[in-house]
């Protein structure tokens, strides 16, 4: 992937989803827009352990960690998976989104990306945020990293 | 639990059969629900449709990943799954989900996406159930991230499990997800080898009654074409356990209208009459969106019931039917399945066939043993599905759609394919090409629907905007 000119250099984004969901071409679609937005992405692939995903994470050191999911456990997966990120010093600070189908009822009254906000998000993007919400928020995120 | 019999019901692969040759579609829906109350709802529905039905319990996502605990967790906590956790719930609460509704005349299979399935099918079995799916390649690649040769040998002692009840008198029978994969992008020769080779892995570790599986992509020729290359494949290659052909209706991206859904469905019907598939498994309006209501459930199988039965009055019409090409009366031929006659639909060779057998043969000429074969095909990229991101996936090959829908390769890889024309063909490029390849169905159909309904406004089954009832979970 090529860096346009006006691009600061990039950020470390890791890509991935939890540890019951199995789909992933939702990953490879987030995958390759965070790369022609001149990130490095490490993709995790599908059902990923939470262990795994912690150690991972702690050893990337990433800028950003993109989770994703669709199979409707999302909600559930989540609120277990944050409290462990945020556990390891290096993450506390470490901006985590996540975005997907959250649930299995295809709508909600925003308690969702409140419960998730509370329980440590940086941001919910919600299950008809278009790609360009997430491209906005890391444009604004690459600007405020320092290099 | 030893006092009742292994299987109270009619065997699955006989129960298709039967209605196959009566001429009749068997529909069936993808169903779970976490709570036995709604599961034993949805079953019964599924049992009154206005159709030829089977009925399904499809189970959860934390069962399938073998987190049973967090299943346990959810259940306690009265939270709503995507399936039902059938390794929860005791054998005796499945069987109560499952009295006076799986007997004689309505099997029920367990549907699961499980790289390791023993738990799974030893639950199904003490529920005295005998009918699953599946595929030690196909609930392996896109279900997880457990090494391929964990999940074959997982899968061999799965198969043991089930070639076992057949002693006890029941007729077990499991199906090949092998022709779905990613459920899209994905083209047919590699999905109808796979089907194959998972089929052939079945029979080798016991299976007497199979079915294998086509998963309707984007060009309805090409979907034809496919499905007779797979009937020819398996009548050639099973001559020896009972087998039928099963439809799925689009595993991607669904049309976001319910009127293009209906479409979409229609269309699925239609490919699997016209190819001699005995099967089909719906997809109901609510796809893209969420998992479906029982009633949009009940709806999407009486569609697909009677587009198919339109589609089979048509042939008729125009020849006498068609000979059936999956499955045969098992009443004549209790073992063994018909070499495929000529079904009504005559789409032109483009070298699927070809394909597929290619992949086969260069896969059972790695090993005997079918396990290892597959293990060994996928370590050197002989097999190597596109976008897959499985580690045991080489990831060497990428496939397009061209402007017709047509799925060809764009990069083969290391994989025997035949030469043809195709390859070379431009790749899929960027997170727009990617969409626009993924959403190539669903616009499709969109559009299609927009455009039927403003030519017959009042046509119901175009117009209806929603299918009501009730959330399932
Ligand atoms: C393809 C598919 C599969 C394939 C997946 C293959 C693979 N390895 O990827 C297979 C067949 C294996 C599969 C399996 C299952 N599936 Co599925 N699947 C789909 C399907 C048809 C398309 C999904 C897809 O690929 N979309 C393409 C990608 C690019 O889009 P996307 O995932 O929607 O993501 C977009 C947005 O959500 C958003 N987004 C996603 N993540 C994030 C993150 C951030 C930060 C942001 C900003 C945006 C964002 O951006 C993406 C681009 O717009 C959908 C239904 C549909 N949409 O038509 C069902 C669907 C997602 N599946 C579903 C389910 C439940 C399952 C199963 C549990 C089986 C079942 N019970 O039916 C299993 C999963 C097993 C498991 N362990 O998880 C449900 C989920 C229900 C819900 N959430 O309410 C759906 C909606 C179908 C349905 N209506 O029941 N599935």
């Amino acid at each position: 992937m090529e860096l346009g000119k006006a691009e600061r250099v990039g950020l470390d984004v890791v890509v991935s989803t939890m540890a019951s969901d199995a789909h992933t071409w939702n990953l490879v679609f987030l995958q390759l827009l965070l790369e022609e937005l001149g990130h490095r992405v490490t993709n995790l692939g599908a059902c990923v352990p939470d262990t795994e995903l912690v150690a991972e994470c702690r050893r990337l050191a990433p800028d950003l960690i993109v989770l994703s999911s669709v199979n409707g456990h999302g909600f559930i997966d989540a609120q277990r998976v944050i409290p462990g990120l945020r556990a390891c010093p290096e993450l506390l600070r470490t901006r985590v989104v996540i975005g997907g189908k959250l649930g299995i009822t295809g709508t909600d009254d925003g308690s969702v990306a409140r419960t998730l906000r509370a329980a440590g998000f940086d941001e919910v993007f919600e299950e008809h945020a278009s790609a360009d919400e997430l491209r906005s928020f890391v444009r604004a995120l690459s600007a405020a990293v320092p290099v | 639990m030893t006092a009742e019999p292994a299987s109270p019901t009619v065997p699955f692969g006989d129960h298709v059969a039967r209605a196959h040759a009566r001429g009749s579609l068997v529909v069936q829906p993808r169903m779970g629900m976490s709570r036995p109350d709604r599961m034993r709802a949805g079953l019964r529905a599924t049992r009154g449709a206005a159709a030829s039905t089977v009925g399904t319990i499809t189970v959860d996502s934390y069962t399938r990943t073998g987190d049973t605990a967090a299943a346990r967790r959810a259940v306690a906590r009265g939270l709503a799954l995507n399936g039902y956790p059938i390794t929860v719930h005791q054998p005796a609460v499945t069987r109560q989900v499952l009295r006076g509704i799986a007997d004689d005349g309505f099997p029920v299979q367990v549907r699961h996406g499980s790289a390791r399935p023993e738990e799974i099918v030893a639950a199904l079995l003490a529920a005295g159930l005998d009918a699953t799916e599946g595929g030690p390649v196909s609930y392996c690649l896109p279900y997880s991230r457990v090494p391929l040769n964990v999940a074959v040998a997982a899968w061999e002692r799965g198969c043991a499990l089930l070639a076992e009840a057949q002693r006890t008198g029941a007729r077990p029978h499991l199906e090949t997800f092998g022709g779905c994969m990613m459920g899209q992008l994905c083209p047919p020769g590699l999905l109808i080898a796979l089907s194959v080779l998972e089929a052939l892995f079945f029979r080798q570790h016991g299976l007497r009654s199979v079915s294998l599986s086509y998963a309707q992509q984007a060009n309805a020729r090409q979907d034809e074409e496919s499905v007779i290359a797979l009937s020819r494949l398996a009548a050639a290659l099973l001559p020896d356990v009972q087998w039928h052909i099963v439809v799925y209706a689009h595993m991607g991206m669904y049309p976001l209208t319910p009127g293009g859904a209906r479409l979409l469905l229609r269309e699925a019907a239609r490919l699997a009459v016209r190819t001699g598939a005995a099967r089909l498994i719906v997809k109901t309006t609510a796809e893209a969106h969420r998992i479906p209501t029982v009633a949009e459930n009940v709806t999407a199988l009486e569609t697909a019931a009677s587009a198919a039965g339109a589609a089979s009055r048509a042939s008729s019409a125009r020849a006498s039917a068609p000979p059936p090409v999956g499955s045969r009366p098992v009443e004549a031929l209790p073992a063994g399945s018909p070499t495929a006659g000529s079904p009504a639909a005559e789409a032109p060779d483009t070298g699927i066939h070809a394909e597929a057998s290619a992949l086969i043969d260069a896969v059972l000429d790695l090993d005997p043993d079918i396990g290892r074969a597959l293990v060994t095909a996928f370590a050197r990229g002989y097999l190597d599905v596109p976008f897959c991101l499985h580690p045991d996936n080489a990831g060497r090959t990428r496939s397009g759609l061209d402007a017709d829908g047509r799925l060809y390769w764009s990069a083969a890889g290391a994989m025997p394919l035949p030469a043809r024309p195709e390859r070379g063909s431009p790749p899929i490029l960027g997170s727009d090409g990617l969409m626009a390849a993924l959403s190539y169905v669903q616009r499709t159909f969109d559009r299609r629907a927009r455009t039927e309904s403003a030519r017959h406004p009042r046509d119901p089954r175009i117009t209806q905007t929603t299918d009501r009832g009730e959330h399932q979970t």
